[in-house]
């Protein structure tokens, strides 16, 4: 491992996972730890809950579709939805840098409270601290959550009932809020309309549930996209994922800007976005279910589990060429040419 | 998207590959020249599409593979000095030097920050006159003529405090190398974003005095299947010429005003190349007129010496003697994550795109 902690390790990729098993899981080692998913699972009194946990530190605070406040409630909320669990309780803890506006706080703060409120969840308890000018940047947010969790839906967080033959459903596009913010932040010049998509899935996801779709596994592609979603499938089930290219949906600005600065939205962040792995033959219930939200509406099959290859995602390109897709190590950084 | 989709199309590579694969009557090896390619041909999976026959080669065209230890080196070493903030393009930081990385430097509070063009950099020095603001020049003749545009501006506009470190270099020197050094090469795929700069006369020699194709060529899946299909219509016909695939942007005589900027800004000089040594006239330096831009003369400073890593073959790999796979360090020792050359460092290295991208399995 490096002897400093460099800004790959918090890019979600291999590097993040190196980080986590080889330091965290190594010193705070337990069985819950180790299933490493959006959510540890507890037993408490005969029933059963999802805990997790985040921290946001988007730069900038404020951007188009959404602001550090919205995005503190949705990864969360999401985090427990994708678990199968129904998110019920959020704590917040800000630390803010001395000299933010008031207004912009208020903005913040009221954008968690709508957002809180969309997703049906309490905001119970909370903790502040102000740090001085320069020691961090405006505003940083923890949450953490609580969820409900049914027992029929225990195997969802671990994916252990993944099969070769299940299809892979995602609810949208992908790639628009890590551009979004690339936008922003490196390119102020930019004209463009694309908008984060933030947003708290978890009344979508209630639905796909109740409608008796036997749902395997699901995960938000947050950080490092869609691809580290697969190749996090692949690997930990030792299966093979087969994921294809043409059936991704990508908004065509944020497709342009991936091409004009070299990025692959398949390792683009996304922050309203989930990866079901659904049976098949339940695929078009799950599918129907999702466009009936306006988060599904261009949801998508876009490949199946195989047992191929074990361990490896291979992609069938859009020109039906096949190669592997690996997951991001360090940052994904601009190509020179 | 226009210019995208239908370079893309399906059935376009369908036909092409079937064309390709009528014409093909003996093993040949093509190779692709620029990083782009590389990275392009094994993004799309097209080595699983074409026959067995027709091997493709990656070449020394991947500016951040080529690029010496000693210059990161020397750029770790401005990186430590107080008064200097370093501007570069965004592969470079994580190319190893002998002991750190610009990555490493960051992470130590040293002042290094992306850029994605020149004139990025000399906001940057405008904005910070008390700091020497150093550019990282490095790129054939794609990047050249910013860097050249940008000490043109700087001159004009009576800054100071810019200063450019120059590693470009140009192509056509490193080509005639490797089939000089006896590489068994039966076509180029010619480099597309340079051949807009210099046109296709650049390559003339090549087919004349070696009796090798060229053709220069898109980056999109159709543009280079296109490519190799035109090469190999050479190679069945015997009549070996400089062609351009990629004429939606690439004219033969290039861009006149990008040249003769090039021209009067830097100067022709014998350039260091990871895998292949020194080769005469194949670097770009500050002409002297210009020489008070010149990070190298203006701004003194130790560097470290320069310690080879043992075991790595990106040299052969980038002369095309050897593949990713043959290294023993390839994908063990050597990944995406934990890169010990430069080729597996860049997006367009041959290691770095052979690793994410290759089909084993």
């Amino acid at each position: 491992m490096d002897k400093n902690i460099l800004l790959g390790h918090g890019s979600g990729g291999k590097m993040t996972h190196s980080l986590i098993t080889e330091l965290f899981c190594k010193h705070f080692d337990n069985p819950l730890l180790a299933q490493q998913s959006d959510s540890a699972i507890l037993n408490v009194n005969n029933g059963k809950l999802a805990f997790t946990t985040d921290s946001y530190v988007v730069d900038p605070v404020f951007f188009p579709g959404g602001n550090i406040g919205t995005l503190a409630i949705c990864g969360t909320v999401n985090d427990l939805a994708v678990s199968g669990a129904t998110p019920k309780y959020i704590s917040a803890g800000f630390i803010i840098e001395e000299g933010l506006s008031m207004d912009d706080l208020e903005t913040i703060v009221s954008a968690m409270a709508e957002e809180a409120s969309k997703a049906g969840v309490v905001i119970a308890t909370g903790d502040t601290k102000v740090v001085s000018r320069g020691q961090c940047d405006k505003i940083f947010i923890n949450t953490s959550g609580i969820g409900l969790l049914d027992d029929k839906h225990e195997h969802i967080s671990s994916g252990s009932q993944i099969k070769p033959g299940n299809k892979i459903i995602i609810n949208g596009p992908i790639a628009q809020h890590g551009m979004t913010i690339m936008a922003v932040r490196n390119f102020g010049s930019f004209k463009t309309d694309i908008k984060s998509d933030c947003a708290g899935l978890n009344h979508m996801i209630s639905d796909v549930l109740n409608s008796g779709a036997k749902v395997k596994f699901m995960r938000d592609a947050t950080r490092g996209g869609l691809a580290t979603v697969l190749c996090e499938i692949a690997q930990n089930r030792k299966l093979g994922v087969e994921p294809l290219e043409e059936e991704v949906p990508v908004d065509e600005n944020v497709r342009g800007m991936c091409e004009l600065l070299g990025f692959d939205p398949f390792y683009v962040a996304n922050e309203g976005k989930v990866v079901m792995v659904v049976d098949a033959a339940d695929a078009d219930k799950a599918l129907e279910t999702m466009k009936k939200s306006s988060l599904g509406k261009d949801a998508a099959v876009i490949g199946e589990i195989t047992g191929e290859h074990p361990g490896k995602a291979v992609l069938k390109t859009s020109i039906g060429g096949k190669r592997i897709m690996d997951m991001l190590s360090g940052e994904q950084l601009p190509r020179i040419c | 998207m226009k210019y995208i989709d239908e370079f893309r199309n399906k059935d376009l590579v369908k036909n092409l590959v079937k064309k390709i694969s009528a014409i093909t009557d003996r093993d040949v090896t093509l190779m692709e020249v620029c990083g782009g390619h590389t990275w392009a041909i094994q993004k799309f999976g097209l080595p699983s599409l074409l026959p067995e026959q027709v091997k493709l080669m990656s070449g020394p065209g991947c500016p951040v593979c080529v690029t010496s230890k000693k210059f990161i080196d020397q750029a770790v070493a401005y990186s430590r000095l107080n008064d200097v903030i370093i501007t570069t393009f965004g592969d470079l930081i994580r190319v190893p030097g002998s002991t750190s990385s610009l990555e490493k430097e960051i992470s130590k509070g040293n002042d290094v920050r992306i850029v994605y063009s020149v004139l990025d950099a000399l906001d940057i020095a405008r904005n910070n006159p008390e700091k020497k603001v150093i550019f990282l020049g490095i790129g054939f003749e794609t990047t050249a003529p910013g860097t050249a545009a940008g000490i043109k501006n700087c001159a004009a506009e009576n800054i100071k405090n810019f200063f450019v470190l120059s590693s470009h270099k140009i192509m056509p020197p490193a080509m005639s190398a490797l089939i000089d050094e006896g590489v068994k090469i039966d076509g180029y795929i010619a480099p597309g974003h340079v051949s807009t700069i210099t046109g296709s006369g650049i390559y003339q020699n090549i087919p004349e005095k070696y009796g090798v194709g060229c053709v220069i060529s898109g980056f999109e899946p159709v543009d280079i299947l296109q490519s190799i299909y035109m090469l190999l219509r050479q190679i069945k016909e015997q009549k070996f010429i400089v062609e351009i695939q990629y004429s939606r942007a690439v004219k033969p005589e290039g861009n006149i005003i990008a040249l003769k900027t090039m021209e009067e800004v830097l100067t022709l000089r014998d350039d260091w190349w990871r895998g292949f040594g020194t080769i005469p006239l194949s670097g770009l330096g500050l002409a002297g007129k210009y020489e008070m831009f010149d990070a190298e003369k203006m701004i003194p400073v130790d560097v470290e010496e320069t310690v080879e890593e043992k075991g790595c073959i990106c040299g052969e790999i980038l002369k095309g003697l050897k593949k990713p796979h043959d290294c023993k360090l390839f994908g063990k020792v050597c990944t995406s994550t934990n890169p010990v050359g430069a080729c597996m460092v860049s997006h367009e290295g041959a290691c770095n795109a052979y690793y994410r991208f290759s089909f084993d399995g």
